[in-house]
């Protein structure tokens, strides 16, 4: 079974998402801000991380910064973002720090699922 | 050294000072040539072969004496500046080029009195100059031991006298250099300034010379003289006549600073900016000061070795001859002559102006000069001038062989300064004396020179040249009261400061007298009135109307060309009618221009000759005082005017800096707004995507348990209230903003509110451990709008709780009241405000980066709407910036009736 982080820190929407990502067989892990990801990911080696931009503490773009920079989470672990922030800007420096996908909110959840099983599978 | 050699390092030394002089005239923009240094050195032109050598003489003979000389430039150092800049003005505007033009103009340009001035120059300078070759000769005889090469004492096989000729060459063709005597003469001047660093470090060497090496240093010297010598003599101020003689020889050099043609030449005419006299007020005093440091030391050094007074003049040569150090000894000769060099030739230039511009061309030339071409006229008033430069210098050579060995430099040095003095009551009192008058000035001068005449140069020349004591003993026709140096029985003080005394005393009385009695001409007392307010003549210049009459351009013009030259004067018109935009067209000459072009002819044959020529020309009706009052009081005006448009402009400035502030903060608002948005957009989406995401779950899924499809739809719920509270906020703020929200004002309890408000938050405080301390001890009622301060309170605390950290964070609320208002104050110890955001965090979409968790909903108002709240109360909030850690937030509010 793959294994998914699911970073936000909004509840409701985790909640959500565990459940369907969870229906889909996936392995799903949560954190509530960037650095009980950061921790989490060092811990499980995730297949894919679900990350939302703006947390308090540390924002998603630190955590795309750390991925990048942790040689065995650089190897094996992709990153989804999923984020309000709208603008190009804010898009292109999250793909430029190595993020696959970025899914602005509110998420359609079968786009959501789209990418992630695309990702995935396509893992070489 | 032999004499031949000596003569050959005596042309080295000018050649290399013939080069600097060059390369100053080359680089005249440059840094170094043009530093306000080079001009305070060149002032040191005062240190002349007097100073260098004269100087030790007096201390030895006469003890601390000697002094004097340079105590009244020391003292009067801030005095004279303040002078000075009021001469360099008067003097710019004018373009004054000697002393005695500036007299003579002061007193309605007088030629007469011009001439005056210049034969009282003149008769001081020559004896000067010839106490320089007097003391450039015998220097060289004391330096030169060897007896080979020329040798006697005709004119032919004198030394002194090739020496004479080649600084008559050196002066005549750089001083002379640009037709316009009042334009700078940039090389001489500067190496005039090198040769000021080079005496004073040469003499600076032999003291220490002197000082160090033959004697253990100044003490050694003090002791060794006080068992050899007198030196209670050498070393006080000699009782009251002392004192009094003292006083008078101060007051002696203090008029010579300003009055003796070098000095004059080197501080005002060769003037070009106020930086100058800045650096020259601490600079000159300090250079007089390191000239006489050892002087004392060198007397007695010389007098304990040499046991001799009367060569005291040379002890500087003499001490290094007798220990054998010929290289010092030719160090301090080199010296000496640049001392010599440079006050031989600002002397000479000086001289020469005011001979040719004063004496020559007025009464002789310029009926000579009107009628030839213009080229030769420029070369004509330069031959003069060179020939002044030359005869002069020959004149003194001549003088100086007339000269007994025996008088010593510093008699001669005092008679030059006892004669340019006779001019100080018309140069000073004329400055700041509107009635003043070219009479009264020129008998003033005269008698002047006659008592000098009768009290110090008749007896001695007696006494030196004819050596006969009898006139100076007994008094004329053996008469009592008529004794020279005791004139009238006054015999307390010593022969130069009686003659001082009693040819000042009858001088000035004769030039106040006069002055009052007889009423000067028109012109003379414009010229006062114009010297008296010499800052509005300033401003005037040629919008000084202080003209009447009837000429034409056309001839005016005429005699510019025949004087500047073609070019020259071409261009001078073309600036004038530019500056005052002047129709070319116009024929008849106005005010403006008769005044520009005789400032323009002063420049080149000064203002006695500018004068007459521009009076041949132009029918002059004479302008009454009343005229020239009017003219100084409508410049007045004008100032006033200038002022007022340099305020306003100052206005526009202001407000152009306004706009620009404003527009910087409109700037900052829409960058703000643009946040705010973002964030707003970010907070309603927050919401909107969870409501989403939930019912996409519950729509796709049909067989989810009962229990969590009612979790979803509960989560959905409270989203949707989130959104609403959130809309809510805008909208109140914006409510409140634009002014539409009253407030509903009761007297309630202020403590009871913030209690309130604590309670509300103490859920989440103690959800995260957070204390929260207010003594809710004294029960303070005011008049508010209940809910809205609740909001307040609410909102500072949520606030708080924000920046704290879980576990560790406290919060503290305080309330006070005095007789004017009650003040609330809610600190925390959280992460503080960022130094620069004071202002900002009250305005609104605000956000803070030092968040630790998520804001709740409607962040970003927060402050604003506390802001908001208070100032509908009349009261006030900010944060105390004074703070270490933490933040601190300061509501007051008044306690009258709202």
């Amino acid at each position: 079974m793959k294994k998914i982080l699911l970073v936000d820190d909004e509840p409701n929407i985790i909640m959500a998402l565990e459940y369907t990502l969870r229906k889909n067989d996936y392995e799903v892990f949560i954190a509530r801000d960037g650095e009980e990801a950061i921790a989490l990911a060092e811990k499980l080696l995730p297949d894919l991380v679900i990350l939302d931009i703006m947390m308090p503490k540390v924002d998603g773009y630190e955590v795309l910064q750390h991925l990048r920079e942790h040689n065995a989470l650089k190897a094996s672990t992709q990153t989804v973002i999923i984020s309000a922030k709208q603008k190009e800007s804010d898009v292109q420096k999250a793909l430029n720090l190595g993020a696959k996908a970025y899914i602005k909110k509110p998420f359609s959840m079968k786009k959501l699922l789209n990418t992630v099983s695309e990702l995935l599978n396509h893992k070489p | 050294m032999s004499k031949t050699a000596l003569i050959a390092l005596i042309f080295v030394y000018l050649g290399i000072l013939f080069l600097i002089a060059f390369f100053a005239e080359k680089n005249k923009g440059s840094k170094l040539v043009s530093h306000p240094v080079v001009y305070a050195l060149s002032l040191a032109v005062y240190c002349s072969a007097w100073t260098y050598y004269g100087s030790v003489g007096m201390a030895a003979k006469s003890g601390v004496e000697f002094l004097t000389i340079y105590l009244g430039p020391i003292i009067a150092a801030p005095l004279w500046i303040v002078l000075l800049k009021k001469i360099i003005q008067l003097s710019k505007v004018y373009k004054v080029s000697s002393i005695a033009d500036f007299i003579s103009l002061r007193y309605g340009n007088s030629r007469s009195l011009g001439a005056l001035v210049t034969l009282v120059c003149a008769a001081s300078i020559i004896p000067y100059i010839s106490l320089q070759l007097k003391a450039i000769s015998e220097t060289f005889e004391i330096v030169s031991t060897s007896s080979l090469g020329i040798e006697g004492s005709s004119v032919i096989t004198d030394s002194t006298f090739y020496i004479a000729l080649i600084l008559a060459i050196f002066a005549s063709f750089f001083g002379t250099l640009a037709l316009d005597a009042s334009k700078h003469r940039t090389g001489v001047m500067f190496s005039i300034a090198v040769e000021s660093v080079l005496k004073l470090s040469f003499f600076l060497i032999v003291g220490v010379y002197v000082t160090y090496f033959v004697f253990d240093g100044t003490s050694d010297i003090y002791k060794q003289a006080k068992l050899g010598l007198d030196l209670n003599e050498l070393s006080t101020i000699k009782g009251l006549s002392g004192g009094i003689n003292w006083y008078f020889s101060v007051a002696l050099s203090f008029l010579a600073i300003f009055l003796l043609p070098r000095q004059f030449q080197a501080s005002v005419v060769e003037f070009t900016n106020r930086k100058q006299l800045k650096t020259s007020i601490w600079f000159f005093p300090l250079y007089l000061l390191l000239f006489n440091v050892f002087v004392i030391f060198i007397a007695w050094g010389g007098m304990l070795i040499l046991g001799d007074q009367s060569k005291a003049d040379y002890f500087t040569l003499l001490i290094p001859l007798y220990f054998e150090e010929y290289w010092l000894a030719i160090l301090v000769f080199l010296g000496g002559l640049s001392a010599v060099i440079s006050m031989v030739v600002v002397s000479t230039v000086a001289l020469s102006t005011m001979l040719s511009n004063n004496l020559i061309i007025p009464y002789g030339f310029i009926k000579n000069l009107t009628q030839s071409k213009s080229f030769k006229n420029e070369k004509t008033i330069k031959n003069i001038r060179r020939l002044c430069v030359f005869s002069s210098i020959i004149l003194a050579y001549l003088l100086y062989a007339l000269f007994d060995p025996k008088v010593s430099l510093f008699s001669i040095g005092l008679i030059s300064f006892l004669i340019i003095a006779q001019l100080a009551p018309s140069f000073f009192i004329g400055m700041f004396w509107n009635r003043g008058s070219a009479l009264g000035s020129k008998v003033g001068i005269i008698l002047g020179m006659l008592i000098v005449g009768f009290t110090y140069l008749l007896p001695f020349i007696t006494e030196n040249v004819l050596s006969q004591n009898s006139f100076a003993e007994q008094g004329l026709y053996g008469i009592d009261l008529l004794k020279p140096y005791a004139l009238f029985g006054v015999d307390l003080l010593n022969p130069v400061n009686h003659a001082l005394y009693w040819s000042l005393l009858l001088n000035t009385g004769a030039y106040l007298v006069l002055s009052v009695v007889k009423k000067g001409n028109y012109r003379e007392r414009n010229y006062g009135e114009m010297f008296v307010n010499s800052e509005k003549v300033v401003e005037l210049k040629e919008n000084a109307y202080v003209w009447k009459g009837e000429a034409y351009v056309e001839d005016i013009q005429n005699i510019l060309i025949r004087f500047l030259g073609e070019a020259k004067a071409k261009k001078a018109l073309n600036v004038f009618r530019k500056r005052y935009q002047v129709n070319p067209e116009e024929k008849l000459a106005d005010a403006r221009f008769i005044n520009f072009s005789e400032r323009l002819l002063t420049g080149a044959v000064g203002s006695a000759s500018a004068k007459i020529l521009i009076s041949n020309v132009a029918k002059e009706k004479p302008v009454s005082l009343v005229e020239v009052l009017k003219i100084l009081e409508e410049n007045k005006e004008t100032i006033s005017v200038n002022k007022s448009l340099e305020e306003q402009s100052q206005k526009l400035i202001k407000l152009t800096s306004d706009l620009k502030s404003a527009n910087e903060e409109l700037k900052l608002q829409d960058q703000l707004k643009d946040d705010f948005l973002d964030t707003v957009a970010h907070e309603l989406k927050t919401p909107i995507t969870s409501i989403k995401a939930s019912s996409e779950v519950l729509t796709e899924d049909d067989d989810m348990p009962f229990e969590l499809r009612q979790k979803f739809l509960n989560n959905i719920i409270q989203d949707t209230e989130r959104l609403n509270a959130l809309i809510n906020d805008i909208l109140d703020l914006e409510k409140m903003a634009s002014g539409r929200d009253e407030l509903n004002i009761t007297s309630e309890a202020l403590n009871t509110c913030i209690q309130d408000a604590i309670d509300g938050i103490s859920s989440i405080a103690e959800r995260k451990h957070i204390e929260v301390n207010f003594e809710n001890k004294t029960q303070i009622e005011a008049e508010f709008d209940y809910s809205k301060m609740l909001q307040v309170f609410t909102n500072l605390l949520s606030n708080s709780l924000k920046f704290v950290s879980e576990n560790e964070g406290r919060i503290e609320v305080l309330l006070e009241e005095n007789s004017e208002e009650i003040t609330i104050k809610i600190r925390d110890n959280g992460k503080g405000i960022p130094e620069g955001d004071f202002d900002l965090i009250f305005k609104k979409f605000y956000q803070s980066k030092n968040q630790t968790f998520k804001k709740p909903v409607g962040s970003g108002f927060g402050l604003a709407i506390c802001k908001q709240i208070v100032q509908m109360h009349c009261g006030e909030i900010y944060a105390d910036p004074g703070l270490e850690t933490g933040a601190e937030f300061i509501v007051k509010l008044p306690k009258r009736k709202l």
